[in-house]
């Protein structure tokens, strides 16, 4: 193998699993070593700087980055980074003097954002500062999109919402046109602006056309229209035997929302097996928590009603079978339907964009799915001045993609604003700097915490099954924070080898808690992979490869299950290890994205 | 200054061995020696040979006198028994030990200063009785804990850290261990553990005396331009006559050598040591010819390393003394004290 190019920002990126999985790459060691330092405020603004809505995010995000946590492959569960971002939004202190401000001269030019969901609202963020004079449109009353209407209260409370929402509205130049639905591309690019953001999500609930639909419509809800009437106050009860069809984030909502208005007898019915749905386990298992079974391998066939009035949903009974190239099918299993009497049914079977809006010859190419064409790189429509993000540019995603989406479309509008080429995309901000402040001193805890996750501590259920606007989870406490802060690896904080310094005494390979040194003959990957003192399996994994060595061979560091403890570093006697943090910051619209 | 201790953490596919102990197992406290002490190196062969034997650590005594070597039986094999002794007494302490509990298995490690200078006379005789036991000196040829003063081992003309040169004659103890009769004799490199971890795992299955003098740079006081003892100095002069595979069982030979090149060597134990020769007509044997080979090759100024010399048939202290097989400490009193008959019978005798 070629020595390892570390002066690439990709290679240590990728060794920060956390912050190479988020969409919007927050540099999470770093945020999280901060909340162990009891600076609480630094930690939301290294958060804020990133994904714009902490508080939120520390609540709701779908959380990539806990799955790619090296720390879940070295013992049984990873880093609670999501909660612990929540640490840092509640512990705070007031940060309203650390926010940026509109200029007070604007740069005479006008965005026109379409929905006020955090897509927008983070376009509207990055942009604004820089003069922009930003006009948002929404038909729902308050801005936030789906953070406000779909997430329901007891797991995000309005205060959060309105605070976060609230920084960004605060910086100025920002137009808010709420109440108002745009109905018409053509319209909106009539009024001269300067670029135009779809932002508008993914707002129609998929439908259920069944027999029986539309005689018991009374009782059958769309499941994010009911939790947007649960939200602005329109619905404040349900009937006492509820059932849920559909296993994604929003059936979970739908069902334990149920469990707060009256419902007693809820059940999440799903057409795939249990580990096959789309909702996230912990989602499941808050539900789980709540007394709601989830049953499987059930297809709902027709709704049963009398008089006008639900009585019932029949299902087929249903099993996986796999074919040759590992497709499923579900199949019926022949046994006889099976009935479940209920009294109201909430539909979560999925979203659908509605772009009934946009004209088809405005210039916007749409797809066979009737999507529009979007560069996933630049959020780029076919048409020059108008960008997409969010669930309106790929479908259903979450927050934290959105996000990413309204950084990067951002860049996008304050390149063409520019007259710059917007597919020339900036590079990161990369900084590399030794942690080495004496023999035995580090300025990271590198000292390995061996204690398992911690779980967040919940309001009692009985307590917390009485108000549907009672937040549930209590978030941990700054103690509690600080031991969960503590089993964070700092990934961050690279193993930097030097070839030329190495005396090849081997003191880093006998020390190493996780064999992941090896000195050795060089040789291709897949050969090199087998040969190391631990065979490196993990191929999503990089080998860290220096130059030839004083005996010819090689160092060869698999990056898979380092614990960055520095012990490597330590024991080296000439310096040849060194613990160096890795910083990235992504760069953001503004004169750092310009290319000249 | 903090020492940490080392992560309990491991490699999630970490092999285990037939007693369902890893190899993180066998290890101790963290070492307080210096960064990249050769120390540490063997420590970590003896961890590894100790595993892939896998030896019961509740079965293995670590004994050591004092200097830097001395100190490293803290750093493995935590959970074995350990006596930690006078200066050079560490041999006289094995060899009562061993009298008292011959099932053990006996593990002396010293130094230069410890086994060279101040303990010679023990090193002589307890090589010279045949307890049977692994005698690994870790060998850097400087005083490292009084600030790097020549050692008795410091090669003659070899230059101190300060630029002084050395002017008296070495002690070879891969020399005097032959000479005394020792039935298993070795030399390695702690920078080389491919040879040095086999090397360990030959000499704790072997029954007899076996001594290993292991090379071992002191990269604080040692490790310089005009040291014999460095890293570089001794990559550069190392004369490997064999390499060394240890089988458990019956050996099974998969690979294709060339003829002369291999041999298989059964110990008392049934273990099998395969030597792939390096010098074809280097006989392991032949302890005449290896001390020549030795004189002949130092004069050089190359350091001869691998399996030197093995008696696969050697007979031990117990075996000369004709002690019971049932360990001293394990007999009953019964046993012990057979009465005024029994000795009256033995005074007998000797009238």
């Amino acid at each position: 193998m070629l020595p390892t190019d570390t002066r690439s920002p990709d290679y240590f990126h990728k060794v920060v699993d956390c912050q190479w999985a988020c969409p919007s790459h927050t540099p999470v060691p770093e945020y999280i070593r901060l909340i162990a330092a009891g600076r609480y405020t630094d930690a939301y603004m290294v958060n804020w700087q990133s994904n714009v809505f902490p508080g939120i995010l520390g609540r709701t995000c779908d959380r990539p980055c806990e799955p790619a946590c090296r720390r879940g492959r070295v013992e049984k569960e990873p880093v609670a980074i999501c909660r612990l971002k929540r640490v840092a939004a509640d512990n705070k202190d007031d940060v309203q003097a650390l926010l940026p401000k509109a200029p007070a001269k604007a740069n005479g030019k006008r965005i026109a954002l379409v929905g006020a969901g955090p897509a927008s609202l983070t376009v509207a963020r990055d942009l604004a500062p820089l003069g922009y004079r930003v006009v948002i449109f929404d038909g729902d009353p308050k801005a936030g999109g789906m953070i406000r209407t779909q997430i329901p209260r007891f797991r995000l409370p309005e205060s959060v919402i309105d605070e976060e929402v609230g920084y960004i509205t605060g910086i100025g130049g920002i137009e808010l046109c709420l109440g108002r639905r745009v109905d018409s591309m053509k319209a909106l690019l009539a009024e001269g602006y300067d670029a135009i953001f779809v932002g508008s999500g993914a707002p129609r609930g998929r439908e259920l056309d069944i027999p029986g639909r539309k005689e018991a419509a009374a009782n059958i809800h769309i499941g994010i229209d009911w939790l947007s009437s649960v939200s602005f106050g329109h619905v404040d009860k349900i009937g006492k035997r509820v059932i849920v069809l559909g296993g994604g984030n929003t059936a979970m909502d739908c069902c334990r929302t149920s469990r707060r208005l009256g419902g007693e007898d809820v059940k999440v019915i799903v057409r795939s097996g249990f580990d096959e749905m789309k909702a996230s386990p912990w989602e499941k298992e808050d539900a789980m928590h709540e007394d709601i079974p989830i049953l499987n391998y059930l297809v709902p066939k027709s709704f049963t009603h009398t008089d006008g009035k639900l009585t019932g949903v029949v299902f087929e009974k249903v099993k996986a079978e796999y074919d040759a190239k590992g497709r499923r099918k579900l199949v019926p299993t022949g046994e006889p339907d099976q009935n479940f009497e209920c009294d109201d049914v909430l539909v979560a079977i999925g979203q659908e964009n509605a772009f009934l809006w946009i004209e088809r010859d405005v210039g916007i190419a749409f797809d066979q799915w009737n999507m529009p064409k979007v560069d996933p790189k630049t959020m780029a429509s076919t048409h020059p001045k108008v960008f997409f993000g969010g669930d309106a540019a790929f479908g259903p995603k979450n927050i934290i993609w959105a996000v990413a989406h309204g950084h990067d479309a951002a860049i996008s509008i304050d390149k063409l604003v520019n007259g710059e080429d917007i597919n020339r995309r900036p590079p990161p901000m990369v900084n590399l700097a030794s942690q080495k402040m004496g023999i035995h001193e580090w300025s990271y805890d590198n000292a390995i915490s061996n204690d398992l996750r911690y779980r967040v501590p919940l309001r009692e259920k009985n307590v917390a099954l009485k108000d549907v606007r009672l937040e549930v989870e209590l978030g941990f406490d700054q103690k509690l924070g600080y031991l969960e802060a503590e089993r964070c690896l700092n990934c961050d904080v690279q193993t930097v080898f030097t070839a030329p310094l190495c005396i090849e005494c081997d003191a880093c390979v006998d020390i190493c808690p996780v064999d992941c040194i090896t000195f050795t003959e060089n040789g291709d990957e897949t050969d090199l992979r087998q040969r190391l003192n631990q065979p490196a399996r993990n191929l999503s994994q990089a080998l860290y490869v220096s130059d030839a060595l004083k005996t010819g061979r090689i160092m060869a560091k698999d990056e898979d299950v380092c614990l960055h403890c520095g012990l490597c570093a330590e024991r080296c006697p000439t310096g040849a290890w060194d613990m160096q943090k890795f910083l990235l910051d992504m760069t953001l619209a503004g004169p750092a994205c310009h290319s000249r | 200054m903090t020492y940490l201790a080392k992560p309990k953490l491991h490699h999630p596919a970490l092999p285990k061995n037939e007693l369902g102990f890893t190899r993180r197992d066998y290890e101790g406290a963290v070492s307080t020696l210096c960064a990249g002490c050769g120390h540490d190196s063997i420590s970590a062969a003896i961890v590894q040979a100790c595993f892939e034997l896998a030896l019961p650590p509740h079965r293995i005594a670590k004994l050591s006198g004092i200097g830097c070597s001395s100190k490293t039986p803290t750093y493995f094999l935590g959970v074995s028994h350990g006596f930690n002794s006078v200066h050079g007494r560490m041999p006289s302490v094995l060899t009562g030990a061993n009298l008292a509990n011959r099932d053990l298995i006996y593990l002396g490690v010293s130094g230069d200063g410890d086994s060279a200078s101040i303990g010679l006379g023990q090193f002589a005789h307890v090589l010279r009785r045949g307890v049977n036991m692994v005698y690994i000196v870790e060998n850097n040829g400087v005083y490292g804990l009084t600030k790097g003063q020549f050692s008795a081992t410091s090669d003659k003309g070899s230059k101190s850290k300060r630029g002084v040169q050395n002017l008296d004659a070495p002690i070879d103890l891969v020399g005097m261990a032959l000479q005394l009769g020792a039935t298993f004799v070795a030399r390695s490199f702690s920078g080389d553990k491919e040879q040095l971890v086999p090397v360990i795992m030959a000499a704790l299955r072997h029954h007899g005396a076996a001594f290993i003098d292991v090379i071992s740079p002191c990269v604080a006081f040692n490790n310089h331009l005009g040291s014999t003892k460095s890293f570089d100095y001794v990559r550069e002069h190392n004369d490997a006559v064999n390499r060394l595979d240890v089988i458990e069982g019956r050996a099974e030979i998969t690979a294709e050598y060339a003829p002369g090149t291999l041999e298989n060597v059964v110990q008392h134990d049934g273990s099998v040591l395969r030597l792939r020769k390096i010098h074809a007509d280097y006989d392991a044997h032949d302890r005449l010819g290896a001390m020549a080979y030795l004189q002949e090759r130092q004069a050089a100024g190359e350091i001869v390393t691998g399996l030197l010399y093995v008696d696969p048939e050697a007979h031990d202290l117990h075996d000369h003394i004709e002690t019971v097989e049932t360990p001293l400490n394990a007999l009953g009193e019964a046993e012990l004290i057979p009465g005024s008959a029994a000795l009256q019978k033995l005074n007998a005798s000797l009238r």
